[in-house]
């Protein structure tokens, strides 16, 4: 494949040396210098010019490319480049964004600002910390019928107490169809007396909030241990994000935040989070708070060396864990070297995300769940269906006896399919079907 | 060296005259009563017309184009309230009195006769508190025109006289969303339009179709009674049935039966209850209703404290009334205690003042309770007066926030109702208002008791507590001798003028008017 990376900062230069042995890289960004280092260390063809030229982008092929990244450090910048290329050619495009308000947008209709998939570095950096303190977090999230459905992949953990039921068993949520078990690469259709053994990856479709549910449901009790006081210091967007998640899933963490109005606005959004308004490297101040006694201490401030030192002041007091969220990738290592249990990196985080996306390619409301077992596909159904009008259990005698309805969307309305469903004309149905059936389901339904 | 003022009175009064002028046209149904029933009030109406009439153009005449401002919002609408009250007393003067060289007095012992006794009659009615002062409550004793206009005064007065005028004035589509903050019960207003005056409009029609609706109820049952054979409500005559779905809604009060509601059937007054407990409701919900969003009501803060403490103090006083053996046909009988827990605590809680039974011959404790309700009020954007469920609601939960932040001060903790995150400037402003109330409501309760020295026996301290409460309160009745079915003509003239001042001040949430009182607010 032909992949245009716009902007060579840490993530797209990451992303560049990642994907360069396998595909034909471009790489564009502003700056000669980084334009330079790049022609020696990374196996790419590199473009110097800004990425919203239309000039720039034309001298990098764009029209003849599969994917193009924008992974400048600017949001704007990064929608405009998608919205560029997708002027001067077809490719399918990724931009990072770090405002999660243009992922909110974007998640409605999926085609936003000409972006075909978003990656926002603070949340997965949120996701990330959430998944190290112990929580499953779906390991990919598709959202179907302008965000209404939801497909996602969860990693059963052998404490969860799915592990080792049937699919009827652990089928206790409403509107929430389990699809598909992958195990070892391979997809197979959940059915009523399926095993979901554990270790595996199970694939459910279903309305977001039950989507949501059932991610607080894989992870056991057990999995998580006696974790019950978790202190997130730094309101920044990464820290919001954390508590945020943390709050989802029915915890009410403790946050610390320098700044009175930015600890107001935060405590607005978050009801069941404690915020205080205090410096968090204030020792006394730690100590008065009983941080000592948290579970875990996530560090989100702008310095990394305030993280570390947080860090490092709450394992003296006690705390159990410190993460840290930590900007320079250099400092990664030596960090939980001195003391940090985990760092997390965000330009890590992301660059991973992309390269992940873009190895697994996935087209317009075609979700590939594994690489060449099957496919989430969003269908309008019109007259020529053939499960217009009928209920399921009768249509379904027509079709490929391994696909499985995950939820039907009608107006602003989701209903879980069921045997007695009567699917109508204008109905958005999501199916999963393996790639070797795809086809016909694609033309008779 | 004088200042120049910095408020445009002339402005506020040709509104204050605009509004007077329109007072003509709910003047004319005492009138249509008088013609109809010819037992007097004619000549008092058509005088107070003419009155009204003059003296709103004469108004009007200051400012042809008033512009109006917060301020001037402020001075209109409490000299609106002041200026209605007195037009309002207008018939019952010229009822005792007669109109010299025109017509003779037609009910000279009328007890209204007393200009003091005739203004705290017409402020009650218009301030929906129901207190009154008419030494005989009957239709021999008054024309039925003047009873009706008690019970209309009242019912104007309930969805408040500014948001009618917002309504139908198309000059006050502009000031118009100031003036009724300053009038609407509760810290906010809530615009449901985009237009303020769509929005007094589908106010006052929600407010006119639930009227109508209890008018048909109370008239059909007294309709049924007959059909079915059984007497199911033999008082409630059309008149009576008019009468009281005038003054339920606003949660007003007044009855012309001297024994209130205890004068009606159990059945009337099980009818009774629902209207008042959804007159204490804000009615931005009955729109949210109608608009078909059940989710809106069963998901507001208000609505579900309201209802609780209602659920919470009926429960109480039901069971004070099931177990008081002094009390012959209550005590251990549940519908009886049942009927009449819930009427009175509707009745207090949403300051409406009916009375099923006459709850002087409650016991103590009992009497307490609803002691404690006279300061409930309501919900915010209802009819109703007192302190209103949504400060209560704030009030506490700033409390507890005190508490927690005393032990974590670092602590940031915003108050959140139903999950709306409540402003701190309208936290410190409730805060502000519940003080404000209780250190009025104890100094006037002081002066009230102090002034009851001139009367025989003087007052005693749950009579002046319970009358000052009522009335800053807008409830109606008090205790003792100021019972439900006593009258507080007993009060000296000077008490009966401030109580008047204090039901304008407790309608209008004592912030309009005692803003007019500092400094600031004239100059610069």
């Amino acid at each position: 494949m032909r992949i245009v990376i716009v902007g060579a900062g840490e993530v797209g230069a990451s992303i560049a040396a990642d994907l360069s042995d396998a595909h034909e890289v471009v790489v564009v960004d502003v700056d000669p210098e980084r334009v330079e280092r790049l022609t020696y260390d990374v196996d790419a063809l590199p473009v110097e010019g800004d990425g919203v030229e239309p000039g720039v982008l034309e001298d990098a092929d764009v029209s003849e490319a599969d994917i193009v990244v924008a992974s400048t450090d600017d949001d704007e910048t990064n929608l405009a480049v998608c919205g560029t290329a997708a002027t001067l050619g077809d490719p399918f495009t990724i931009a990072r964004v770090q405002k999660t308000a243009y992922l909110r947008t974007w998640r409605r209709t999926r085609r936003a600002f000409d972006v075909d998939f978003m990656v926002c570095t603070d949340l997965l950096t949120a996701q990330s910390v959430v998944r190290v303190i112990g929580f499953p977090t779906a390991t990919d999230v598709d959202p179907f019928a302008g965000g209404r459905v939801q497909m996602a992949e969860f990693e059963v953990p052998p404490e969860s107490p799915f592990a080792g039921q049937t699919v009827e068993e652990a089928d206790r949520f409403d509107a929430l169809t389990f699809a598909a078990i992958i195990e070892d690469g391979d997809a197979v259709i959940a059915r009523g007396e399926t095993v979901i053994p554990a270790g595996a990856k199970v694939l459910v479709i279903g309305a977001a909030r039950s989507v949501e549910a059932f991610a607080a449901a894989v992870a056991p009790e057990s999995a998580i241990g006696d974790i019950d006081d978790i202190v997130v210091v730094g309101g920044s967007q990464q820290g919001f994000l954390v508590a945020k998640l943390l709050e989802e899933r029915g915890f009410a963490p403790r946050l610390v935040e320098h700044d009175e109005d930015r600890a107001r606005e935060i405590a607005e959004r978050l009801p069941k989070t404690t915020v205080m308004a205090h410096d968090a490297t204030d020792a006394d101040f730690l100590e008065r708070e009983n941080v000592g006694e948290a579970d875990v201490v996530v560090s989100c401030l702008d310095s990394d060396e305030k993280c570390l030192l947080v860090s490092l002041l709450s394992k003296r007091l006690g705390a159990d864990r410190a993460i840290a969220s930590i900007e320079t990738a250099e400092y990664v290592s030596l960090f939980e070297t001195v003391g940090v249990d985990v760092a997390v990196n965000p330009r890590e985080v992301t660059a991973e995300e992309i390269t992940r996306f873009t190895r697994e390619r996935r087209a317009e409301n075609v979700a590939i769940v594994e690489p060449g077992t099957a496919e989430v596909l969003e269908i309008e159904i019109d007259s020529e269906s053939v499960l217009a009008g009928r209920p399921i259990r009768e249509a379904v005698a027509d079709l490929p006896s391994e696909i499985v309805i995950g939820a039907i969307t009608r107006a602003n309305d989701v209903i879980t399919p069921r045997g007695d469903t009567v699917v109508e004309v204008g109905d958005h149905v999501v199916v999963f079907v393996p790639t070797s059936a795809s086809a016909e389901v694609a033309e008779r339904v | 060296m004088t200042e120049r003022l910095r408020v445009d009175w002339r402005a506020s009064l040709a509104l204050v005259g605009s509004v007077l002028k329109y007072l003509a046209v709910p003047l004319c149904v005492p009138l249509a009563i008088a013609l109809y029933y010819g037992d007097g009030g004619l000549v008092a109406f058509v005088a107070t017309i003419a009155v009204t009439l003059a003296l709103g153009l004469a108004l009007e005449r200051l400012d042809t184009d008033p512009d109006i401002g917060t301020r001037e919002g402020f001075l209109m609408v409490s000299l609106t309230w002041l200026a209605v009250a007195v037009v309002g007393a207008i018939p019952y003067l010229i009822e005792a009195h007669g109109l010299p060289g025109v017509v003779a007095a037609t009910h000279p012992e009328s007890t209204l006769g007393d200009p003091a006794n005739a203004l705290f009659e017409s402020m009650s009615g218009f301030t929906t508190t129901g207190a009154t002062v008419l030494g005989q409550i009957s239709l021999d004793a008054h024309s039925r025109a003047v009873m009706m206009w008690r019970q209309e005064s009242q019912w104007l007065g309930g969805m408040g006289i500014v948001v009618l005028a917002v309504a139908i004035l198309p000059k006050l589509s502009v000031g118009g969303a100031q003036l009724m903050e300053a009038e609407a019960p509760g810290p906010g207003l809530e615009k449901l339009t985009p237009r303020i005056a769509e929005t007094a409009r589908a106010l006052w029609v929600l407010y006119v179709g639930l009227t109508a609706l209890e008018i048909v109820l109370l008239y059909g049952l007294h309709l049924l009674g007959p059909v079915v054979g059984t007497p199911l409500a033999p008082e409630m005559t059309f008149y009576n049935a008019v009468a009281h779905g005038l003054t339920t809604m606003p949660t007003g009060g007044f009855s012309p039966e001297a024994r209130s509601i205890e004068a009606f059937s159990a059945v009337v007054q099980w009818v009774i209850v629902p209207f008042m407990i959804a007159a204490g409701v804000n009615f931005a919900l009955f729109w949210h209703l109608w608009k078909g969003d059940p989710h809106h009501v069963r998901e507001d803060a208000e609505f579900r404290g309201y209802i609780g403490v209602t659920a919470v103090a009926t429960a109480v006083v039901a069971g004070l009334l099931y177990t008081d053996p002094g009390l012959a046909g209550v005590a251990g009988a549940i519908e009886p205690s049942l009927r009449h827990a819930v009427f009175q605590v509707a009745s207090f809680v949403t300051t409406t003042g009916y009375a099923s039974t006459d709850f002087n011959a409650w016991s103590a404790p009992t009497k307490y309770v609803l002691l404690v309700l006279l300061f409930i009020g309501g919900s915010a954007g209802s009819t109703g007066g007192g302190i209103k469920i949504i400060r209560w609601l704030v009030v506490l939960k700033s409390v507890r926030r005190e508490l927690f932040t005393t032990v974590h001060p670092e602590a940031v903790r915003p108050i959140r109702l139903g999950g709306q995150v409540i402003d701190e400037a309208a936290v410190r402003g409730i805060q502000s208002f519940t003080l404000l109330y209780f250190v009025l409501f104890a100094v006037a309760s002081v002066l009230v008791f102090v002034n009851g020295a001139a009367i025989e026996g003087g007052l005693t301290t749950l009579e002046a507590v319970s009358v000052t409460a009522s009335t800053l309160g807008n409830v109606g009745p008090g205790f003792t001798h100021f019972g439900p079915m006593d009258s507080y003509l007993l009060l000296p003239d000077a008490t009966k003028v401030f109580m008047a001042g204090l039901m304008w001040i407790g309608r209008l949430e004592v912030l309009p008017v005692l803003v007019l009182l500092t400094r600031s607010y004239w100059r610069s």
